[in-house]
This record gives structure tokens, sequence and C-alpha cells, in this order.
């Protein structure tokens, strides 16, 4: 293609492919510190591609294509590239990725243990998650998290952290300005606007890290609840969180009955990330007893 | 009613494993989870390989867990069995 990049997060090697500068200009500067092997075979490739000739100019509008399509997804205009550019490769590894399993999760770690925080899109875990990464835990990974089927460790995705609507502000306050990338408003997802991880995430984006609890993140309601969790109840979850457990067969299954053996799991509600942040940390140094 | 005879999934196409109140059963030849509670996987243990009917099933699983074989007991055990093998974890024979 006219444009493109390579960039490696965590274990997967993407190829991002465009017909237009921008929005490989906007990747490149969000992951210009993330290292770089330009001679590794990409394990995936994202195409940013008009749908039609003309559409490279006027009205310019972003189809996303690659290994793995989803039929009928509707073009994202240009100023959004960047966007394109970050669903692309999140839907290139929920579709494709099949070394490990790959849970829909935010992760921290701390002392090579991880904390796993499994929601849907809304339940505040990347928030959350974007929050413990500058409060003294790594971050692992703001979107998918990878249980690796021989050892049970948990490894990092460390993409930059899509902040969404009212994160954006509370995340801005906390940090240099030069870790935020652009504002992207009015997506069909909101006001978005990218973190780059602290320089200490990106360089142990490598490491892996023991799960050391399960949580349930739902953000809302009144007051701070915690619920324990059965296993049974957090292998379903998880089925339902993955988007490779079928596809693996029975190493997902193995992999995902001993991670929550092993692992104790908590729903957790919170009223507000203060809150949010509290209910872990304790939660963390109980499950440290 | 005459139950039909069921005969469970050979052993070493189940990989069975308990996780708390739920029960995970892969199988290997549909590659299919499927979340059980009791008392399927008893049931499951109960007819190892031989084929049997819901009153014999019943039976041993009375002698197993030392229960006495009154009231439903056959009729709750062939309803299961049927389940199962809708879910294709036991055949008729």
């Amino acid at each position: 293609m006219r444009h493109d990049t390579r960039i490696a997060v965590g274990p997967v090697q993407f190829r991002i492919g465009s017909d237009w500068a921008r929005p490989i200009a906007a990747l490149n500067r969000l992951y210009a510190s993330y290292p770089q092997d330009p001679e590794r075979p990409a394990d995936a490739t994202v195409r940013l591609f008009a749908a039609r000739p003309w559409r490279r100019w006027l009205r310019p509008s972003v189809q996303i294509g690659g290994d793995f399509t989803v039929p009928d997804a509707l073009p994202l205009p240009l100023a959004m590239g960047l966007l394109a550019a970050e669903m692309g490769m999140n839907l290139q590894v929920a579709l494709g990725w099949r070394r490990h399993l790959l849970l829909h999760a935010s992760a921290v770690e701390k002392d090579g243990r991880a904390v796993i925080l499994s929601g849907v899109s809304g339940s505040g875990k990347s928030t959350l998650a974007a929050l413990l990464g500058e409060t003294g835990w790594r971050l692992m990974s703001d979107e998918f998290t990878l249980i690796a089927p021989d050892s049970g460790d948990a490894l990092a995705f460390p993409r930059a952290v899509s902040l969404k609507n009212e994160a954006i502000a509370e995340m801005a306050a906390r940090v240099d300005p030069a870790r935020l990338g652009p504002l992207l408003a009015g997506t069909p997802k909101g006001d978005i606007r990218h973190l780059i991880p602290r320089p200490d995430a990106i360089a142990a984006m490598h490491d892996p890290a023991r799960p050391a609890l399960i949580l349930f993140p739902r953000f809302g309601g009144a007051a701070a609840a915690v619920e324990p969790m059965g296993e049974g109840e957090a292998f379903v979850r998880l089925t339902e969180a993955s988007t490779n457990y079928t596809a693996l067969g029975e190493a997902g299954f193995a992999a995902l009955t001993r991670l929550v053996r092993e692992t104790p799991a908590f729903a957790l509600s919170y009223p507000d990330s203060a809150t949010g942040l509290a209910l872990v940390d304790r939660l963390w140094a109980e499950a440290g007893r | 009613m005459i139950d039909p005879a069921y005969r469970a999934a050979p052993a070493d196409a189940l990989r069975i494993e308990p996780l708390g109140e739920l029960t995970a059963i892969f199988d290997r030849r549909s590659m299919q989870t499927h979340l059980v509670v009791p008392p399927v996987p008893e049931m499951l243990a109960a007819m190892a390989e031989d084929a049997c009917d819901a009153a014999a099933l019943a039976v041993r699983l009375a002698e197993r867990f030392d229960l006495s074989v009154e009231g439903d007991a056959r009729a709750v055990v062939a309803a299961r069995l049927r389940e199962l093998a809708a879910m294709g974890l036991v055949a008729p024979t």
C-alpha cells in the first residue's frame, strides 16, 4: 500500500498499510517508543483503504481490511483514521490470534503478579487499569490479556489505551500531555483519546505475570460492593469474554479451567474511580496474605 | 413407558473438570464445552462403560450414594439421560 508501518505490541507484530499518510503518521507517533523489529514477519495485517478510488480525496472515508474482516462494517471519516487503525488491529487479534487464550480484559502487574479486569465496554475496566498504571502498577493491557496455555501466565498487550468520554479529562489531569494522542471527537464510541503507556510498561511488555486476581468491575451504583465469585461462574464469564476460546479447543479449555481454579475472582461495583482503586488495593492486599 | 438404554461417551472422549458447583465437560469429538450440575457428573461416572437404562442407573446411583430408590428417581434420571443424549454425552444403544 502507499503508506505502511510495523508495530509490535506484546507478542503480536502488526503490519498496517494505508491509502493515506495521516493514520500512519498518527500511529507512528503513538507507538514511537515501542521496540521495533522490522525483520520480524507480521502476525497480523491491517489495511486502511478507500472503498472507491475517488474516496481517497473526495469526502475520504476509511474502510478497514486485513486478514480478517467484518462484513458490512461502515467506513470511518479520514479524521478518525487512527481509530480505524486501532479497530483494525483489535479485530485482527480478536479473530486471528491462536497462540494464547485471548481475554477481553485489562490487566495490571505488581511483583510479577497480575490483576485481570474483565468486563463489557462501559464497565470501567480500561479507566481503572489506566489509573492503576499511573499509581505503582505496570499497565499490561487495556483491551486484551493473553493467557499462555502452557504456563498459565498472563501476557501483556499494552496498546495505547483508548480513553473514552469522561476518562479523557480524568487521565489528562494526571499525565504529561506528550503521552496523549489527538482528540477524536464524536466517533461511534463517543470521544476518544489515546494514552501512551508509561515507558516502564512498554519496556516490560514481554514480561509475563502470574494471574493473582480476576476482577469483574461494574461502574455505577450508589455504593461499593464486592462479591466473591465461584470458579464455575468465573469460567462462564471468561468464556464469554474470550474471542478465541472455541477456536483453541482443548488447549483453551485447559487454560481457562486452570486460570479460574488457581485465581480468586470477585465481582465489584463502584460509584467512582477513587472507590474502584481502593477496592482493587484492598482485594490485592487480602490476596497477598 | 420403557426407557431406552444409553451408553456413556468413551472415557477418553471427555475431559471432565469440577469447578465448584458446576462441572465443565470438554467433548473432544465435538470440541464443545458443556457446563453441568449434579447429578449429571455422578450419572456419567456411574454409567462407566456399560449400557444401562434409567431404572438400572437409578439403582446404581442409590447404591453409590446410599439412597433409597423411591419416588420419581427413575423419572428424574430418565429426563437427565434424554438431556445428555441431546448434548451428545450419552448415546442410545
